[in-house]
């Protein structure tokens, strides 16, 4: 396949970034979209120019490392599919492809593709999280949880934390994200104590960090990798309105 | 992080966007119930002028024992206009903070957008709202009809409708309203966290269905002028 690719390029976080185009000839219809990134690193490598930066580790589709925004779409064409195991074979031959990082105030530029997602943890750390004394592990039986909700949970638990539905929102907003370890611990017998500080707190830490208010567009979970549904983002809202008239806190 | 804890109830849901999107929720229902009741009293059109201006009149003179004339009608438009302050407070306030939330957009246009009346509901909304200035000056005042203010309600509607560019304008407005309710009232459910994933579909379905009743139930009214079957 020839490929002409348009990458956002951007030396470092204050550096103004322009598109540059690139041209590649020999990418093999197997090869993952990360893959054929490496080709063309391996290409300016020997041409003696910067290669191109981009997050990555697992390359299997479940650390959240990868990302990027191509022809208009986080993590590529393909439905809940990571940029790592999009495959070339979703393209054709001679097409031109746009590859932009995320766009968020709260995810500034490092260099290239390369974005600081550190807003995450600061939302994680504002309740994402049960306290429990450490010690030997209870007995698993012991606490029972119903199906459904067992179920309801680890679908939200399978969010990788990618930051696809911040790229994606036309408002910036990382509801999803939050929604998703809201909706994780609320519904699990572990989560409750700390279920309506813990709602307020992390919606609180995400409009502080700059990050938009959901307007419930659903481009989120059309992107995301793990098809985490929008009716957590309502679970989150349950939570944050009951613990906004009850007048939950956490001192 | 340290969080201040929000102690009185109107700063703790002012001081979230989900409080402030439940701000929108509730008077957008507002709003929803009396367009409602307003799309009933225009069908009355179809019963006549009698009847029409009957009900015109009576809504002047509900409760009129207690509130006095037009006090049920005032008290009414007191909440609309409440309603209508705060809930485009909350709107460009959320506007404003999705505005910084990406300062730099992108080169490639995205490819998923939402729905046509989700990408449309702040300008739909500001439109919305310019209709009704006029609407009331037109309908209400009387100051941009052409009979003037003092007119019977039926005799104004059919002279307004009669200039083809008003009622046009008066349809136009009636879509960009049900694109909003479409959304909106989905929204609001979802906003309230009564969605789930089974239910979604369902939801989805009961929003369009209320948007497309009402937007037929007002924009039959100037058609029926304009094809002669009000006159």
């Amino acid at each position: 396949m020839k490929l002409t690719l348009r990458i956002w390029r951007q030396a470092s976080p204050e550096a103004k970034g322009k598109m540059q185009k690139y041209t590649l000839d020999d990418v093999e219809p197997d090869m993952s979209f990360l893959e054929m990134l490496d080709v063309l690193n391996e290409k300016l490598v020997l041409d003696d120019k910067d290669p191109v930066s981009f997050d990555h580790d697992c390359r299997e589709g479940i650390c959240g490392s990868c990302g990027m925004v191509i022809n208009g779409n986080a993590h590529g064409p393909q439905k809940f599919t990571t940029t790592c195991q999009l495959h070339m074979r979703h393209f054709n031959d001679g097409d031109t492809i746009d590859i932009e990082p995320w766009r968020a105030k709260a995810f500034p530029v490092v260099k290239d593709l390369v974005v600081d997602r550190s807003a995450f943890d600061e939302i994680i750390k504002s309740g994402g999280y049960i306290s429990v004394n450490t010690g030997s592990a209870p007995e698993a039986h012991a606490i029972p949880v119903d199906k459904v909700s067992a179920d309801d949970a680890f679908d939200a638990a399978t969010c990788i934390g990618c930051g696809a539905c911040v790229a994606a929102c036309p408002n910036g907003s990382s509801m999803l994200f939050t929604a998703a370890k809201v909706t994780h611990l609320g519904l699990l017998p572990q989560g409750q104590p700390e279920r309506a500080t813990r709602a307020i707190n992390m919606l609180a830490t995400q409009d502080e960090l700059d990050f938009g208010g959901c307007t419930n567009v659903g481009a989120c979970h059309e992107v995301c990798p793990k098809g985490i549904p929008l009716a957590s983002i309502a679970q989150l809202n349950h939570d944050v309105l009951g613990a906004t008239l009850t007048g939950a806190r956490s001192d | 992080m340290v969080i201040t804890p929000q102690r009185n109830i109107v700063s703790r849901t002012w001081g979230t966007s989900v409080g402030k999107k439940s701000v929108i929720a509730v008077t957008g229902i507002v709003f929803l119930l009396y367009v409602i009741a307003h799309m009933i009293g225009n069908l009355k059109v179809f019963f006549g002028i009698e009847t029409f201006d009957a009900y015109s009149q009576h809504l002047r003179e509900i409760g009129e024992a207690i509130f006095g004339y037009e006090g049920v009608l005032w008290g009414i438009r007191a909440v609309l206009v409440g309603s209508v302050v705060l809930h485009m407070w909350a709107a460009f306030s959320l506007w404003y903070q999705a505005k910084k939330a990406r300062p730099i957009g992108y080169q490639h246009r995205q490819r998923w957008e939402g729905s046509y009346a989700a990408r449309t509901m702040r300008w739909g909304g500001v439109i919305i709202a310019l209709f009704v200035i006029w609407h009331i000056l037109d309908l209400t005042t009387g100051t941009v009809n052409p009979l003037g203010g003092d007119e019977s309600a039926y005799l104004k509607l059919v002279a307004s409708f009669d200039r083809w560019y008003v009622a046009l304008f008066y349809i136009l407005a009636v879509v960009a309203l049900g694109l909003h309710i479409r959304h909106g009232l989905w929204s609001a459910i979802q906003t309230f966290g009564a969605n789930s994933a089974l239910k979604q579909n369902a939801l989805k379905t009961f929003a369009f269905v209320v948007a497309a009743v009402i937007t037929i139930g007002f924009a039959i009214v100037p058609l029926s002028v304009m094809t002669g079957l009000v006159r």
